[in-house]
């Protein structure tokens, strides 16, 4: 140890580091194919599922924190890649893009009283947005101070932002803006500031592969005057493909943080350049500073999803070495892998796969509380116990037969045999490159 | 720079490791995995149909119903703290910074207390860390918050060593319950253990028992009896100073030394033994480790027998050696050592540091921090993000208590007491609290409102409103609108609420909209509501008269909807008829109507 010639100054650099999680419980989705994507409502009391079935699935928590399916149904005539909830202001509404070229929006309506008993709602469509001629790969809502508004990207490279302009109405959408990004589009990130200081402000990201293209990220902003978006900067330094992309909550700050999913994980800082007041009859879009914060290949190869968390204090990470990644700061904005969830090689299998579309819950309550437990003892910082077990001491009664210790160590779920997955090479619908000339 | 760190924790997922991708999706409180496999644009891919969300969750802590008390009762100790005022003379402040202190263990206290009673097998790992974050905590008191000089300094600690070593107490009444206490196979390990924590008193009533089972030796006896009683302690109460108490001990030594010397207790081992225990033989010491059972009484033991006079800033030089003594050379001081360690060298941040990362719980680094901040500890180390630290603390420890159902309002206070990000980790929190029922949203909202938080009362109101509208209350809908203050929305629900007249020919909601008083006024269709709603009240009142002026000024006023022309004009036919009208009143309605709408009459 070092302890002795330390300088006492160096202080605590890092807090918290290990984030010891737990499984809780399992749901059995019953998608027929793949999932791609999975997204909780605003108050996290519901969750949509979507997957190459071609389907979503809305999933409600009930008072006990079990997940029931309380819809499904098919949505598009292709790989639903993803589903997202608009803000509750707006009712229930959800937005799903696809494969087959197209973006739709449903809503929830509030049917017979025996419906809810039974535990199910029904979704309505209400809109598909046709106006992509290849595959949408990403759907977003615009934040809710901007209204209504609906953002999907394409593997053509245009971004298209839809708006309802009545609410109670969500049959009509008018296409706003078109946005060309001259690279096929792979993910989309509305910045959440609703500060004044801060106009409409969206990033794009590009999974096009070819490095001379040059930078795979662009931001985009509103400008009051035109009217129109326009591009504010392009990340010259992420030449690689991007596949995901994620703007953090603004906490009140000045500048902006962007989170990017590349052949690594990246955190740029956005700092808004004061422009002249008296230049300010311009009309070009705000000068960005880009500084880098953070960069991380510790997924080995290709990255695919970032995420924040609600406060942006922990950033997750999806990538190659199949493991999600959770990444915090300190406070002097130093950052660092903190927690890996990991798949064990031994996948659940489905009861039977019954064509019911309640969720089979595995890992009862007893079961939680020894994860618990296997969660604790697993972190390499267990308290030994601070007086010997001894029969009669004040606390030796509360220490654990050596028994019941070995008995809590045991799996909590029995893991069975891994099924072997499929790669397919076979595409879904190859899509003529004609049609988009 | 110091980047001694720890590897992440690996969580298992039930999930293939090979090939495939983790998805995942943030929740307020978990994080949802699931099987999936990302492919670059033009692949795809075909997976198998059996795939499970699973969710993940930290914090288990929070969902322990025993431990809630703890968050619940440390809130109340946590906002008395945060009031202490300022300008108070440090000497007083000290004594309520210490009696905050004792609270905050006496809360850790009854928890544990209570978790015995519960005694299931599954909490004996929380009982473990909360006597461990009692007893760090006690340390940090007497080392920190306490700061005792030397002196005293040695009388707390003594009284700290024996507060966690209960187990004498129980043994000793086990052997005075036996029948010849002086025979019972414990009766000496007691006698020890008591002189080991300083329990003179104890002591020498347990050595009367044996004294008269054996006069023979009986002013060997009498010999220890009077050593024990003359031992001097340091009493900080008292007119002596400590250079005249260090005389008088050192006197007092001198007199064991040479007892041992002239082998006045040869004949009895078990005397012998306590007498060289006092003289503060080493080895004697270390050959009671089992009695002794942690390094840290050692070094407290050590310390009574050998340096009473101790002072703080020679502590860990002892606390050094003990560890190093007492622990075996083959075993690696586990994580609870280096933070008694890193306390008794005064590192304050390498104890924040440790419990972070040893505990895997907010709740005690976040606490403790607080209090050392208002002792104005954190800064005395010359870092400038002193109160950054306990701001970290705090948010992380309240964004805790928020994903849980009931504790999310205790956070509340923390938030409010962070000055730099409180407001706006609170705005982010508190906007994603479902709103499960109208109960819930008012709390919330008067919650926000306290704060001026306008963007989320607004927000609240808003998703009321339409949650309200989509169940077709629309009552509610419309006093949530009313309070979000959208007139936009409040104009579509007086839209419905006309609708549903013109096809029902009744009004719902009656109470609401003949009390609306001056909120009508938020849009011109909710005012047009309310005021054709008062003409039918005065209609069905027989007050004719009244009815029709106000249906004129409805008229002349042009905020009805183009589209209840109709009905308006309708509704005017019987007044015309009506003697009881006035004549101005019955002229003033035909011309109202202006020629236009006279035409659609004829």
């Amino acid at each position: 140890m070092c302890r002795t010639d330390r300088v006492p100054t160096a202080g605590i650099l890092w807090l918290a580091l290990v984030v010891i999680m737990f499984v809780a419980r399992s749901i059995a989705a019953d998608h027929k194919d793949l999932i791609h994507d999975v997204s909780y409502d605003f108050h996290g009391r519901r969750m949509a599922t979507c997957s190459s079935d071609q389907s979503v699935k809305v999933w409600d928590r009930s008072e006990n924190g079990e997940w029931h399916c309380t819809a499904s149904w098919k949505t598009h005539s292709g790989s639903v890649w993803r589903v997202t909830w608009a803000h509750p202001e707006f009712g229930q509404v959800l937005a799903s893009c696809s494969f087959d070229r197209t973006a739709a929006v449903w809503e929830e309506i509030v049917g017979e009283s025996n419906d809810k008993q039974r535990g199910l709602s029904h979704w309505i469509k209400r809109t598909t947005l046709v106006d992509s001629r290849t595959s949408v790969t990403d759907v977003k809502f615009a934040p809710k101070h901007m209204g209504l508004m609906l953002t999907t990207c394409s593997a053509d490279g245009v971004v298209r932002i839809y708006e309802a302009p009545d609410v109670m109405n969500l049959s009509q959408w008018s296409l706003q803006h078109e946005i060309s990004c001259k690279l096929s589009c792979s993910c989309i990130s509305w910045n959440p500031s609703s500060s004044r200081a801060h106009p409409p402000m969206f990033a794009v990201g590009s999974d096009d592969s070819n490095v001379t293209y040059g930078g795979k990220v662009q931001i985009y902003e509103y400008n009051e005057n035109t009217r129109k978006y326009a591009k504010a900067e392009t990340l010259m330094t992420v030449t690689d493909a991007v596949h995901d992309i994620a703007f953090a909550p603004n906490l009140g700050r000045s500048f902006h943080v962007l989170a990017i999913a590349t052949k690594d994980v990246r955190i740029f800082k956005l700092v808004p350049m004061r422009s002249d007041r008296k230049e300010s009859t311009s009309t070009g879009p705000t000068k960005l500073e880009v500084q880098i914060v953070a960069q991380f290949d510790n997924h080995n190869s290709q990255v695919w999803r970032v995420s924040w968390n609600i406060t942006s204090t922990l950033l997750a990470s999806s990538g190659d070495d199949g493991c999600v990644r959770l990444w915090k700061a300190n406070y002097m904005d130093n950052w660092k892998c903190t927690g890996i969830l990991k798949g064990d090689g031994s996948p659940l299998t489905s009861s039977s796969g019954q064509p019911t579309a309640m969720s089979t819950i595995v890992g009862s309550s007893v079961q939680t509380s020894q994860n618990a437990l296997n969660g604790m003892s697993a972190g390499r910082y267990f308290f030994p116990p601070l007086d010997p077990p001894r029969a009669g001491t004040r606390y030796g009664h509360l220490l654990p037969p050596s028994s019941l210790i070995e008995h809590c160590d045991a799996e909590p779920i029995q893991p069975q045999q891994a099924l072997p997955y499929r790669l397919s090479s076979r595409a879904l619908l190859p899509l003529p490159e004609a049609e988009g000339q | 720079m110091e980047e001694l760190d720890v590897e992440p924790a690996i969580t298992n997922i039930p999930a293939a490791s090979d090939g495939k991708h983790l998805g995942f999706a943030w929740g307020p409180g978990d994080i949802l995995a699931y099987e999936t496999l990302y492919m670059a644009p033009g692949m795809c891919a075909k997976g198998s149909g059996c795939s499970f969300i699973h969710e993940v969750r930290k914090d288990e802590d929070i969902y322990s119903p025993i431990l809630r008390k703890l968050f619940n009762e440390s809130h109340h100790i946590f906002v008395g703290l945060q009031t202490i005022r300022e300008d108070l003379p440090s000497k007083n402040k000290k004594t309520q910074f210490v009696s905050i202190s004792k609270n905050y263990r006496s809360v850790i206290r009854a928890c544990m207390e209570e978790l015995q009673q519960v005694a299931a097998s599954v909490l004996v790992l929380q009982v473990s860390i909360l006597l461990a974050i009692e007893l760090i905590w006690n340390l940090c008191e007497v080392l920190f918050i306490d700061a005792a000089p030397a002196g005293p300094l040695l009388l707390h600690l003594l009284d700290w060593v024996r507060l966690h070593k209960g187990d004498v107490d129980e043994k000793a009444r086990e052997v005075l319950q036996s029948e010849s206490p002086a025979e019972h196979h414990d009766y000496w390990d007691v006698v020890v253990s008591y002189v080991l924590q300083g329990r003179f008193e104890e002591a020498r009533q347990m050595l009367v028992k044996q004294a008269t089972l054996q006069p023979a030796a009986r002013n060997m006896y009498k010999l220890m009896d009077t050593l024990l009683s003359k031992m001097p302690f340091y009493n900080p109460g008292g007119t002596q100073t400590l250079t005249e108490f260090d005389v008088k001990w050192r006197h007092w030594h001198e007199e064991v030394d040479r007892c041992l010397q002239d082998n006045s207790f040869a004949s009895n081992q078990h005397l012998e033994i306590i007498c060289k225990i006092l003289v503060g033989d080493e080895d004697t010491l270390l050959e009671h480790k089992e009695l002794l059972s942690t390094w840290y009484h050692f070094l407290v033991t050590r310390l009574l027998f050998c340096h009473p006079t101790v002072k703080p800033t020679e502590l860990h030089y002892y606390a050094q050696s003990c560890m190093t003594m007492f622990l075996d050379l083959r075993s690696v001081p586990e994580p609870l050592d280096s933070i008694l360690l890193a306390a008794f060298e005064f590192d304050i941040h390498q104890v924040i540091k440790d419990c972070s990362i040893a505990l895997n719980n907010w709740w005690f680094v976040a606490h403790l921090t607080d209090l050392l901040d208002h002792c104005k500890l954190l800064q005395s180390h010359n870092l400038h993000f002193g109160s950054n630290l306990r701001e970290f603390l705090l948010l992380e420890y309240a964004s805790g208590l928020f994903t849980h159902h009931s504790l999310w309002q205790l956070a509340v206070d923390y938030f409010d007491n962070c000055p730099e990000f409180g407001h706006v980790y609170l705005e982010l929190q508190i906007e994603r609290v479902p709103l499960d029922t109208e109960r819930k949203a008012l709390k919330v909202l008067r919650i926000c409102e306290q704060r001026q938080m306008s963007e989320q009362v607004r927000s609240i109101c808003k998703i009321m409103a339409m949650r309200a509208l989509r169940n077709n209350r629309l009552g509610s809908a419309l006093s949530w609108s009313i309070r979000a203050k959208d007139a936009a929305f409040a104009t579509l629900i007086s839209e419905r609420f006309l609708q549903d007249y013109c096809a029902r020919g009744t009004f719902s909601d009656l109470d609401l909209i003949d009390n609306l008083g001056p909120a009508m006024l938020l849009s011109d269709r909710l005012t047009f509501l309310v005021k054709y709603r008062e003409f039918h009240k005065l209609y069905e009142e027989n007050r004719f008269s009244e009815a029709a002026k106000l249906l004129l000024s409805l008229i002349t006023a042009k905020i009805a909807p183009r589209s209840f022309w109709m009905t308006l004009l309708t509704d005017a036919l019987p007044l015309l008829e009506q003697k009881e009208v006035s004549h101005s009143a019955h002229c003033a309605l035909h011309c109202g109507f202006g020629h236009d709408l006279c035409f659609i009459l004829q």
